[in-house]
């Protein structure tokens, strides 16, 4: 294997926008969705689709119901004259990944990258058992809610964490969200309260799920100067990767996710202190193993202002700091709310590239982590590093 | 070889812009719509012009004449086909619009249609209009002249 | 600037109207391991996967590269799934590419597939939909009027189509992967099959295939195997909307835009005399001469004339779809990943009996959606 990729060519996100996240979109279509957000992400820092000079997007067809469903979305930007474009049918953040790559060669300063999901057309839990392998899992019907009990449960016999710890992570996602206008779901609970509630899946309780969201967001990824030209302050990539895992859930640790942490190591976390995360844990459990994996875990309840802070940050707090984020312990995790918040399937990991950057944008945050995942029990991860600072720029 | 049957529901949403164009054919009549930046009218308007990426806000009301732009004659059967075959599947250019649509012709023989045929809807019966395509029952010759190719080379 | 790209490795699966023998992971994975074969390495020297085919629906499987990633060795590894629509198998040859030029990564595999067989192409692409029209063309009744269109526009006389369904066939025959081995192909057998799509009849129409097709991509300081590299010379994607008014269907300005961005990479200022043949996708017969056209060989208006004139016959002056193309084998989502890999194996000349002598350089060319997504690359045997 090749030594781990660095980014070579500065290259920041400097806009973001999002829909406002809702059970179902009733009367837009998914054009009517997007172009909104399109126009706001480029308002943002006020340009036009004439100022990047490529486009690339994330969704899934399944989701809609229909072939080529990225083909008429596209309507929503207006590629004509036509444009270099193209589409991964993956997560959003995937479809960065793409835009940034392509923005390492040079010949293009800046990229539209955008994503949608409506979840309400179909029965979710039926759609995304499609997902799985067509010839031993998807003809048995599996729903996504059942596989991440299982993942829950093998967390629990480990004893790597308990049912309070998956509800004082949803408490405290679902607390932040109060503070984000686009959240879906948001509230100020007790552990104590969300204990009360009824198992969905046992070990999982309503509130360790994400809602069912329709949503679309989309984001500017720019190149040194064109970059600081839009962003006062932009957030730029420091370092990207992913990875994936076997598909079968039964062939892994699903208390793990070497993925994640092979992504992250790619992308160089452990360089510097982080400060801020955005990790995509539809699951209330799976943030912990996240956060573990990117050695973020073991921090105790130090989260610090924004996020709030009611309970440890992972649920792995057994395993010990590797140290690379610091000892101050000053780390926020998701201060959107995360995807306990909203969820939209195909968005929600380029969400938190966006959510991430904006706090960079902001100057809440100086060194930033966002994690983006796909497939069943966090199969597949996205790590993006994001500094206030280009080093030697 | 084990067939392992998928079915799934979904429940559409056409949108602002398709729905308005939806109710009027419930009306009986075509409803456009004009984006604001080239002037263009759409029919079926998704809600944005295509070219320029903005929201075609104003209803514009269409004539239900219009003209053949091109077409070709359907012989191949396929599941799901709600059509005898064979039969013309054409283009059809509505007066006043600037985007013309997949559309059924009817009441001439296959061999007889012609690109820049003049054609009128023929709607179903009053009571059996609903938000629904198939209010449109086909297109039929008008018998008006043919329109001159140059007037329609653009739409192809 | 962009680090420098070569094919190294190529591989695909026969091509048939049903693989019953393997299941998907078995069909990809062939093709994965014949193009590992050639550049002479196996999975584990591989960075990165990128995966592409057409709409999942095909096949009822959501976003197949997840249950595909351990046949593809891409465990541990980064891997991307690409959909452009029909031009996809172009397209992820080209986010492929896109990983070694950035220098990201140094050996990059890259793979397409289509089992069509596994559930039924027509139907998925006619899911029907409430608000839709209820008239179903399929995917021919969707290109014949376009074909009527430039019958119309350029004058061109009947027996232009049947003259490209003929010479592809008989390509096809010096093609031991190809799906249609049709021994007896003329045009009178052409002129005699049903008519579908009035002006497009059986046998100017592309087949229903399964197969996969894989390349094995890699920088410049990790060439390896026994055939020379292809050179990477220049590569594009172009994307319009599927329709607006005043669109041109039948020579669409995105085609025109990425062959001239595709042809300034490369230093190609006449197509014709600069490149050494063409595969280009042409799943319905006069796509050929429209094409032609739109990819800027002859002036508009002329492509038909190309072809009659025998200049895209492998014996011609610049031979198109020497393979046999599209209109031979049409595993949907591999069939532009086919174009861009015979186009690599024609300037390696390891295309056996259907090689062009002396192919230096060629154009691979793949189109998707309502003729709207363009995704070309030339490749040469010279290092650029």
């Amino acid at each position: 294997m090749s030594p781990a990729p660095r980014a070579r060519r500065p290259v920041a996100v400097v806009s973001f926008a999002q829909a406002h996240n809702v059970r179902r979109e009733d009367e837009r279509n998914e054009v009517e969705m997007l172009m909104p957000v399109v126009a706001e992400v480029f308002a943002n820092i006020g340009i036009t689709k004439d100022d990047v000079g490529f486009i690339c997007s994330g969704s899934t067809d399944y989701l809609v119901g229909g072939p080529f469903s990225f083909v008429t979305a596209l309507d929503a930007v207006g590629v004509w004259p036509p444009r270099p474009e193209s589409h991964v049918e993956m997560d959003g953040a995937w479809a960065l990944y793409e835009a940034w790559v392509l923005l390492q060669e040079g010949e293009v300063d800046a990229a539209l990258v955008y994503s949608f999901g409506r979840s309400s057309p179909g029965n979710l839990a039926e759609i995304m058992a499609l997902q799985l392998d067509p010839y031993t899992l998807a003809p048995l019907w599996p729903d996504p809610v059942s596989l991440a009990a299982l993942q829950a449960r093998a967390l629990i016999d480990a004893g790597r964490a308990t049912e309070a710890d998956f509800a004082a992570v949803a408490a405290r996602n679902r607390k932040a969200a109060l503070a984000n206008p686009k959240a879906q779901v948001a509230h100020d609970r007790t552990v104590e309260e969300l204990l009360g509630e009824e198992y969905v899946v046992a070990p999982l309780r309503r509130h360790a799920l994400p809602p069912i969201t329709d949503g679309a967001a989309a984001v500017v990824l720019a190149a040194g100067d064109t970059a600081r030209r839009w962003c006062e302050r932009p957030a730029w990539i420091t370092g990207i990767d992913h990875r994936i895992e076997t598909h079968a859930p039964g062939a892994r640790d699903l208390t793990t996710s070497p993925s994640t942490a092979l992504a992250a190591e790619r992308a160089g976390v452990g360089d510097g202190p982080v400060d801020l995360a955005e990790v995509h844990a539809p699951f209330a459990s799976q943030e912990g193993i996240v956060l573990e994996a990117l050695g973020l875990g073991g921090n105790g309840g130090a989260g610090g202002a924004g996020a709030g802070s009611n309970g440890s940050n992972g649920s792995n707090g057994s395993n010990g700091s590797n140290g690379s984020n610091g000892s101050n312990g000053s780390l926020v995790v998701n201060p959107s709310g995360g995807a306990l918040a909203a969820n939209p399937i195909m968005t929600a990991g380029l969400a938190r590239i966006g959510e991430a950057a904006t706090r960079i944008w902001s100057g809440d945050s100086n060194r930033a982590v966002a994690h983006a995942t796909s497939g069943p029990c966090l199969q597949q991860n996205l790590v993006c590093v994001l500094d206030a600072a280009w080093e030697g720029a | 070889m084990l067939d392992t049957p998928i079915h799934l529901e979904y429940t559409f949403t056409p949108g602002i812009a398709q729905s308005r164009f939806l109710r009027g054919l419930a009306e009986g009549r075509f409803v456009g719509q004009r984006c604001p930046v080239c002037g263009k009218v759409y029919i079926p308007s998704r809600g944005s012009c295509p070219v320029d990426g903005v929201p075609t806000g104003e209803d514009v009301a269409l004539s239900d004449t219009g003209i053949v732009t091109t077409y070709c004659v359907v012989n191949v059967p396929f599941a799901g086909q709600a059509i005898e075959i064979p039969y013309i599947a054409a283009q059809v250019l509505l007066d006043g619009a600037n985007i013309s649509f997949m559309g059924l012709i009817q009441g001439i023989p296959a061999t007889d249609v012609r690109m820049g045929m003049r054609v009128q809807a023929v709607w179903v019966e009053p009571d059996e209009l609903g938000p629904t395509l198939a209010s449109v029952k086909y297109f039929t010759p008008t018998g008006e002249p043919d329109a001159p190719y140059e007037t329609f080379e653009e739409y192809l | 600037m962009a680090d420098r790209c070569a094919v190294i490795g190529v591989g695909q699966t026969h091509l048939k109207a049903k693989r019953e023998d393997v299941s998907i992971p078995g069909l990809v994975r062939e093709a994965a391991q014949r193009a590992l074969a050639d550049a002479e390495l196996t999975f584990a020297d591989i960075d990165a996967v990128v995966i592409g085919k057409a709409p999942d629906m095909f096949e009822g499987v959501m976003m197949p590269e997840l249950s595909l990633a351990a046949a593809l060795g891409a465990v541990g590894k980064p891997m991307m799934r690409v959909h452009t629509a029909g031009s996809v198998g172009g397209s992820t040859a080209l986010v492929a590419a896109h990983l070694i030029s950035s220098g990201i990564h140094r050996r990059v595999l890259t793979v397409a597939y289509e089992k069509q067989s596994d559930s039924d192409a027509m139907w998925a692409l006619s899911v029907p939909q409430p608000f839709a029209a209820p008239l179903l063309a399929g995917a021919g009744g969707y290109f014949a009027p376009h074909i009527r269109a430039y019958m119309r526009r350029s004058g061109a006389p009947e027996h232009i189509g049947r003259m490209v369904a003929v010479k592809d066939r008989r390509n096809a025959l010096k093609n031991p992967y190809a799906h249609l081995h049709l021994e007896d192909i003329d045009m009178k057998m052409v002129e005699e099959s049903i008519m579908l799509w009035d002006p497009l009849r059986y046998l100017e129409a592309c087949p229903s295939s399964d197969g996969a097709a894989a390349m094995v991509l890699a920088a410049a300081d990790a060439v390896s195997g026994s055939y020379p590299p292809a050179w990477v010379h220049g590569m594009a994607m172009r994307s319009e909307p599927t329709m607006f008014a005043g669109r041109d269907q039948v020579n669409p300005q995105a085609g025109r835009d990425c062959a001239a961005d595709v042809y300034r990479q490369a230093g190609i200022t006449d197509p014709r005399a600069d490149l050494d043949m063409a595969e280009v996708y042409v799943p319905f017969s006069w796509y050929e001469p429209m094409w032609l056209e739109n990819l800027g060989f002859c002036p508009e208006g002329e492509g038909w004339k190309l072809t009659e004139s025998g200049a895209t016959a492998l014996d011609g002056d610049i031979p198109w779809n020497a393979s046999g193309g599209v209109l031979s084998s049409n595993p949907i989502g591999a069939s532009g990943m086919l174009r861009f890999l015979e186009a690599a194996m024609q300037v390696r000349s390891q295309a056996g009996e259907h090689q062009v002598e002396g192919a230096r350089r060629a154009l691979g060319h793949a189109y998707g959606g309502g003729s709207q997504f363009f995704a070309m690359w030339v490749v040469g045997s010279d290092k650029p």
